[in-house]
C-alpha cells in the first residue's frame, strides 16, 4: 500500500520536485520546504512571493522566481545563490535547460543565462508567457501574444516564429523536438512543428490548461484543464491530428495537475478537490494516492527519478510526499 | 451567464480619470488612509507614488483580444497574471487596485474579470471609479474619446478640483455626466478627499447589489439626481428642468460618436423573446454597448431578474422575490453609441409578454 507523508506547508504550492532524491517545495510565501525525514525544513529564498519554479535538468538544483525580482537557485543543502535581480520588477517565469542555462520573463523581456555565465536579454512586443528549453541544442521557446518566438540565444540570431493568433501563456518542446505545444487564453492547447510550422489545434476543454506532461519518449502529452486528464498522442505520424485523446481519470471535478510517470505509460493526476491518483494509459486502471475531497486544488505534482515517490501539493499550503513502495 | 462561488473573491476596484484628473491623488489617499486593510495595487508607472507599505505591482498594459471572432472581447493579459500571481502570495488582500492609464479604455480591464474563469474564482470586480477634472472634463469629453469611455464606465464619479470652478460650471459638468451616464454616484470633491467606503466595496457589479446603488431604478423619475455628495447639500435639484422624462435628456449638442444612455421600461417580459434578443443586440451592437443594466420582470416568475453588462458580455441572475403589491416593472439602461433609440425601444416593446 501506498504511504503518505504530509507537510502544513502555509503557502500556496507553486512547484514540488526532487533535489538529489530529497522531496522539495516552493512556496507562494517565498520559501522553499527541503524534506529530511520526517520534518520540512524550509528556507526563506524570496523577499515577497514566489512566482514560479524549475529544477535543473541535472535534478541537483531548483531555481526560483519572484515578485521581488530576484532569480535565484537553491540546492537540497539548502544553499542559496541569488542568480539575477532586476529592481521592482515581477518575474513570474522560470526555466532550466540543457549544460546549466536559465531562463526566466518579466514584462516584455526574456532573459537567458548561458552555462558560460554570459547573459542575455531577448525583447518581445508584447509581454513574455512561458518559457521552454529545446531538449538538444541551446534553443528557447517564448510563449507569447499571437504565438511563440524561438531563439538561439547562444547566437545574434533573430527569432524564428511559429504564429497562432491570441495569447499564449505556456509552452512545452516535445522530448524528440519536434514538436512544440502551448497553452492558451481560450481553454485550448496550439501546438506546431517544429520542422515545417504545421499547425495542430486541440480543443474542447472546459479550463484554461495549467499542467502539461510528456508520457515517457513522448508518445503522448497529458494535460489539465478538463473533467479527465487529457492525453493527446503523438507517436502517430502526424502527431495527434485526426486523433482521440485518452481521457483518463474521469471525474465530476476538474483536473488540476498531471506528471507523467518516467518510466511507465502512467500519469499522475491531482484533482480541484485534493485528490490524487496514478492511472494507467494502456487500460485506465486506477490507483488512488489521496482520497477526494483532502483539500484545496492540487497545484504541482512531481515524481522522483525512479518513479517511486511523488510529491504534490495543493493551492491550501498542503504538501506531500506518496511512496508508492509503501 | 453564470457566476457564484464558494471561495472569498478578492473585490477589485478599477481607476479611471483623464490625465491630470487627480487619479495618483486618490490613490495615495486611499493608500496612506488608517484603515488597517492591506490592498494590493497594479499601477501603469510607479510614478509618483508615494506609498511603499503596500504592494504595488508596475505592470505594462497588454490588451489580449479574445479568439472568439469578437473583436470587443479584450482582456488585460497582465491583469490576469498580476491576479494569479497575487493569489500565490501569502496572507491574501482586501483588496486590488488597478489604475488605468489617462488614456485606457475600462473596458478591456473589466472583461478581464468576467472573461478569465481563474480570475473570476478568485476576485471580482467591485466598481469602476472615474475621477474627473471639473475644470477640464467637459473640454476633455469633446476632445478625447478615452474621457468619455471612462466618464461611461464609471460607477463611482469623483468629480474633483470642484474649487477651481463655479457652481454653475460644475452644475454643467455634472449635467453633461448625467447625459452620458445617468446612473452614477457622483461625488464632488476637492483633492479627491472622500471617505473611502465611497469609492472601495461598492458591489456595482454584484447583481444583488444593481440596485442598492442604484436607487434611480426604483424611483420615480424625478429622482433622477438622487447622488450622494459628501457635502450637505445632496438631493437638490441643480438642473431639475430637464429631466421630468429619463428617456430624453440629450442637451447637449451630440456629435454621431457621443455616448450616451437609454433607458427603457415597460412591464413584463416574455423570456424566450427577451433572451434571444438581447443576446443578438449584444452580439451584433457589442462594440457601441459599454454597459447595460437591468431590472426585469418576467410573466409568471415570482422573481425579480437583474442583468448586466459589458460590450457583448452580459450575465443575469435571479435576484429575489417580488414583494407583495410590488410593481413587476422592467428597465433597461444602455450606455453606449450609435444606439439607435427608437429601434431599441420598439424592439423591447416586442419582448413584452403577451
Amino acid at each position: 500500500m501506498p504511504t503518505i507523508q504530509t507537510f502544513p506547508l502555509g503557502g500556496y504550492v507553486v512547484a514540488a520536485t526532487f533535489l538529489d532524491g530529497r522531496p522539495v517545495f516552493a512556496t507562494g510565501d517565498g520559501r522553499v520546504a527541503i524534506v529530511d525525514g520526517p520534518a520540512a525544513e524550509t528556507v526563506p529564498v524570496h523577499d515577497g512571493g514566489l512566482l514560479a519554479a524549475a529544477a535543473t535538468w541535472d535534478g541537483k538544483r531548483l531555481a526560483t522566481a519572484g515578485d521581488d525580482g530576484k532569480v535565484a537557485l537553491i540546492d537540497a543543502a539548502g544553499h542559496v545563490e541569488e542568480v539575477a535581480r532586476l529592481p521592482k520588477k515581477w518575474i513570474d517565469t522560470v526555466a532550466t535547460g540543457p549544460d546549466g542555462a536559465l531562463a526566466w520573463g518579466s514584462g516584455r523581456q526574456a532573459y537567458v543565462r548561458l552555462a558560460n555565465g554570459r547573459e542575455k536579454v531577448l525583447e518581445h512586443e508584447r509581454a513574455v508567457g512561458g518559457l521552454a528549453f529545446a531538449p538538444k541544442g541551446l534553443r528557447l521557446a517564448v510563449a507569447r501574444y499571437n504565438g511563440v518566438s524561438l531563439w538561439f540565444p547562444a547566437t545574434d540570431a533573430a527569432a524564428a516564429t511559429l504564429e497562432w493568433k491570441g495569447s499564449h501563456i505556456g509552452v512545452t518542446f516535445s522530448p524528440d523536438g519536434k514538436y512544440v505545444v502551448t497553452t492558451m487564453q481560450e481553454n485550448a492547447l496550439h501546438g506546431w512543428t517544429v520542422a515545417d510550422g504545421k499547425h495542430m489545434r486541440m480543443s474542447g476543454y472546459p479550463g484554461k490548461v495549467r499542467s502539461m506532461s510528456w508520457s515517457p519518449k513522448g508518445r503522448y502529452l497529458a494535460t489539465s484543464g478538463s473533467e479527465a486528464a487529457v492525453c493527446w498522442p503523438f507517436h502517430y505520424k502526424d502527431g495527434p491530428m485526426g486523433r482521440q485523446p485518452l481521457q483518463l481519470g474521469p471525474r465530476a471535478g476538474i483536473v488540476s495537475a498531471v506528471a507523467c510517470h518516467p518510466t511507465e505509460e502512467v500519469v499522475a493526476i491531482g484533482y480541484r478537490d485534493g485528490e490524487v491518483a496514478a492511472v494507467r494509459f494502456a487500460d485506465g486502471n486506477e490507483a488512488g494516492l489521496r482520497a477526494p475531497g483532502s483539500g484545496g486544488p492540487i497545484t504541482a505534482l512531481a515524481w522522483d527519478r525512479r518513479g517511486e515517490r511523488l510529491a504534490f501539493g495543493g493551492e491550501d499550503g498542503t504538501a506531500g510526499v506518496i511512496d508508492l513502495a509503501g | 451567464m453564470s457566476q457564484t462561488s464558494s471561495e472569498a473573491q478578492i473585490p477589485v476596484t478599477v481607476l479611471t480619470g483623464y490625465l491630470g484628473a487627480g487619479k495618483t491623488t486618490l490613490l495615495n489617499r486611499i493608500l496612506s488612509e488608517n484603515h488597517g486593510k492591506r490592498y494590493a495595487v497594479v499601477v501603469n508607472e510607479f510614478g509618483e507614488i508615494g506609498i511603499d507599505n503596500d504592494l504595488i505591482v508596475e505592470s505594462d498594459e497588454e490588451i489580449y483580444e479574445m479568439n472568439n471572432g469578437c473583436v470587443c472581447c479584450t482582456v488585460r493579459g497582465d491583469l490576469i497574471r498580476v491576479v494569479e500571481g497575487l493569489m500565490k502570495r501569502p496572507g491574501g488582500f482586501d483588496g486590488i487596485l488597478v489604475e488605468t492609464t489617462g488614456l485606457a479604455d475600462p473596458a478591456p480591464v473589466a472583461q478581464t474579470f468576467f472573461m478569465d474563469d481563474e480570475v473570476r474564482r478568485r476576485s471580482k470586480l467591485d466598481a469602476v471609479v472615474t475621477v474627473a477634472d471639473a475644470k477640464h472634463l467637459l473640454q476633455r469629453l469633446d476632445d478625447a474619446p478615452e474621457a468619455e469611455e471612462q466618464v461611461a464606465f464609471a460607477d463611482v464619479v469623483l468629480l474633483n478640483k470642484t474649487d477651481l470652478v463655479s457652481a454653475e460650471q460644475l452644475a454643467a459638468v455634472e449635467r453633461r455626466i448625467r447625459d452620458i451616464n445617468p446612473h452614477a454616484t457622483i461625488h464632488r470633491t476637492e483633492r479627491c478627499a472622500i471617505p473611502l467606503d465611497r469609492v472601495l466595496d461598492r458591489g456595482a457589479f454584484d447583481l444583488d447589489r444593481i440596485l442598492s446603488l442604484d436607487p434611480e431604478f426604483l424611483e420615480d423619475d424625478h429622482h433622477h439626481h438622487d447622488h450622494d455628495h459628501d457635502h450637505d447639500h445632496h438631493h437638490h435639484d441643480h438642473d431639475h428642468d430637464h429631466h421630468h422624462d429619463h428617456d430624453h435628456h440629450h442637451h447637449h449638442p451630440r456629435h454621431d460618436e457621443s455616448v450616451f444612455s437609454v433607458s427603457l421600461r415597460g412591464g413584463e417580459l416574455d423570456p424566450n423573446r427577451f433572451f434571444p434578443w438581447i443576446q443578438q443586440l449584444t452580439q451584433l451592437e457589442g462594440p457601441n454597448i459599454l454597459r447595460l443594466k437591468g431590472i426585469l420582470a418576467f410573466k409568471g416568475d415570482p422573481e425579480r431578474y437583474v442583468l448586466q453588462g459589458v460590450h457583448m458580455i452580459i450575465e443575469g441572475n435571479h435576484q429575489r422575490e417580488w414583494r407583495p403589491g410590488e410593481t413587476h416593472e422592467s428597465r433597461l439602461v444602455f450606455i453606449g453609441r450609435k444606439l439607435d433609440e427608437v429601434a431599441l425601444r420598439k424592439s423591447f416593446e416586442a419582448c413584452m409578454a403577451a
